[in-house]
């Protein structure tokens, strides 16, 4: 144990208001936005692909960065957060250096998905699914078959798929990482 | 990781041959295995040409429905002056599948060749490959593969120098099984909430953008370059029980089976044969109790019913079951079925768009009364309820998402009725299993 949940006191702090809000289009990635508006006949249908910016750049998508993307694709800020809260990828606070998601869907269940998600919980410190590990390393999340049924239990750090995790290679799977 | 196994004797290596190869990932690679010869081809015939060896072929979609794909395209309405779209659907996450990601991971320029030539078909300029978030690898390899063929110009405003435009981009998904489902796959396009929308009007007529529009699946598009190199006769040569189901199919297996992994075999293939002697058969020591054989929507098979069946479109509906996308799911004789249909069912709540009370409600309480007989705290009359509300879920909403939860308990509760009143009457799970809280 000794993981904080997000909303419970001790991370409320991290992500309220930011007084001094720096865009995240600017520069480079401005460009890069401009550059995706080509691909499609309508603002609107930028607008995961500039929420997957705002994570990229970001680490997680704020109710700022929520309102910066709608004034871009003229869109209202409830309408985004509509859309935010409807997917599963978008965080709507920080997480850990490391999110993993961990499949636990029945393909995976039945080679031992349990006891995988259980040996991460235990060895990053995060205690409790959603938390984050009090050295902010770790954030451990159960997730919806992830694709990857043949090779069981296929967890996902942060961008990476990792095949084949089970309780006994978990501590060495986290052990590489910087 | 993970791949490739050495193909299975018995195997068909079309779509899979090159799984494994590092070197046909790139545009030269692909190009010396074969590569673009087929989109050349068809850049120099007409739509109506293509469409007619596909519908020859006897080509059906491989996402799940098995739509004869040839008829699929035929519905988009030449010369209307609209702007035609391609969807691709590579938002594989029906549970037991995993074929378009070891396509898209190994063969991206397969998939490139693929819909460009399905666009073109159809008539339109634009085709978007959509792919769910949580691929982040065959992310890569296809937008590194769009990358390369856009410099090489194979697609783009002057495709293969043909004066043709065929633009082709990748979109990326941010985490939802629903958008797996044609119009709510669209509508995430469009930057909405992936809710499925009522039909008609079908895709043909406003789809993406409110235009025409065709979907297909990653495999379904692979499987083209194939049939115009080779010719339809060679496609539907492939076939071994009904004329309806030709070609070869990937086949994801997984759960408890001596060797997982995607395997090839001709349509008509014997599931017996498949499961004992292409994947090696059980674990060590344990015997298979049941099978859903095409991802965890299709009703789930007996080992009796799995072993009479040949595995083709109707060979499953012949046993009890579907085709379906091809995802394999075996379950051997350690584990509770209440449990896992309790899972599946948690699974469909979890991923319910909630547009529709009978889903957004069903699949909720059917996975708590699944959960509560899993405890040993249920009734007899639970089992009524479940097979009243899977009533209900059936055919009643925008989707089939509240059809699918239904499919496994209603199987489950017909085919394994006794491990439902042994959890009831011994009021505990006699295999020891319990329920996530």
């Amino acid at each position: 144990m000794g993981g904080t949940r997000p909303g419970s006191d001790a991370s409320h702090a991290v992500h309220t208001s930011d007084a001094h809000y720096e865009p995240v289009f600017a520069g480079e990635v401005e460009r890069e936005l401009e550059e995706l508006l080509t691909h499609y006949p309508t603002k609107m249908a930028a607008l995961l692909p500039a929420l997957w910016i705002v994570q990229r750049e970001r680490g997680w998508v704020s109710e700022e960065a929520m309102a910066e993307v709608a004034e871009r694709l003229v869109l209202t800020p409830a309408y985004v957060k509509g859309v935010v809260t409807f997917y599963t990828m978008y965080h709507q606070h920080p997480v850990g250096k490391y999110f993993i998601q961990v499949c636990t869907t029945s393909p995976c269940g039945v080679c031992g998905a349990e006891d995988t998600l259980r040996a991460l919980l235990e060895h990053t410190g995060c205690g409790e699914l959603g938390a984050t590990s009090a050295d902010g390393r770790f954030t451990v999340v159960e997730a919806e078959c992830l694709g990857a049924c043949g090779f069981a239990t296929p967890i996902m750090i942060n961008e990476e798929f990792v095949e084949s995790v089970n309780k006994d290679n978990v501590t060495d799977i986290l052990s590489r990482l910087p | 990781m993970g791949y490739p196994h050495k193909p299975h004797p018995r195997e068909t290596p079309i779509l899979s041959r090159h799984f494994g190869d590092a070197e046909a990932r790139t545009l030269d690679g692909w190009k010396k295995r074969g590569g673009y010869r087929a989109l050349e081809k068809a850049l120099g015939m007409t739509p109506e040409e293509i469409i007619n060896e596909i519908k020859e072929s006897g080509l059906r979609g491989r996402g799940g429905a098995g739509f004869p794909t040839g008829m699929k395209w035929s519905f988009m309405k030449h010369g209307d002056g609209k702007p035609h779209y391609l969807c691709v659907n590579a938002d594989e996450s029906e549970p037991g599948t995993f074929k378009d990601r070891e396509i898209m991971r190994w063969t991206p320029h397969a998939l490139v060749e693929g819909a460009a030539i399905g666009a073109y078909a159809i008539g339109a300029e634009t085709a978007y490959i959509y792919i769910r978030g949580e691929f982040t690898e065959p992310l890569r390899m296809m937008g590194a593969a769009v990358k390369e063929a856009y410099a090489a110009g194979v697609i783009g405003r002057n495709a293969m120098g043909t004066g043709k435009r065929v633009d082709v981009y990748v979109h990326k998904g941010a985490g939802a099984y629903i958008c797996g489902e044609e119009t709510a796959l669209m509508n995430s396009l469009e930057g909405k909430r992936g809710n499925p929308r009522p039909k008609p009007p079908f895709p043909a007529v406003a789809g993406l953008f409110a235009m025409p529009t065709t979907i297909n699946n990653v495999e379904t598009l692979t499987a083209v370059p194939h049939i115009l190199n080779e010719g339809p006769a060679w496609y539907k040569a492939m076939s071994h029980s009904s004329p309806k189901s030709t070609g070869s199919k990937l086949f994801s297996v997984c759960g408890n089976i001596a060797r997982p992994g995607n395997y090839e075999v001709e349509m008509g293939f014997p599931f017996k044969d498949f499961l004992y002697d292409v994947c090696g058969g059980p674990p060590p020591g344990r015997r298979f109790k049941a099978v859903i054989p095409g991802g965890s929507s299709v009703p789930i098979q007996t080992m009796e019913e799995a072993e009479a069946t040949l595995m083709d479109y109707e060979g499953f509906i012949a046993q009890g079951s579907m085709l379906g996308s091809g995802g394999v799911i075996v379950f051997d004789d350690s584990q509770c079925m209440v449990k896992q249909i309790a899972r599946l069912a948690r699974f469909y709540a979890h991923e319910s768009c909630a547009q529709c009370t009978q889903c957004r409600e069903g699949t909720a309480w059917t996975t708590r009364i699944l959960e509560r007989i899993e405890r040993g705290q249920g009734t007899m009359e639970d089992l009524d309820t479940l097979l009243s509300l899977s009533k209900q879920m059936t055919g009643t909403t925008i989707c089939v998402l509240s059809d699918s939860c239904a499919t496994p308990i209603v199987s489950g509760i017909s085919k394994f009725r006794d491990e439902f009143e042994a959890h009831i009457t011994g009021k505990r799970c006699p295999m020891g299993a319990t329920a996530a809280a």
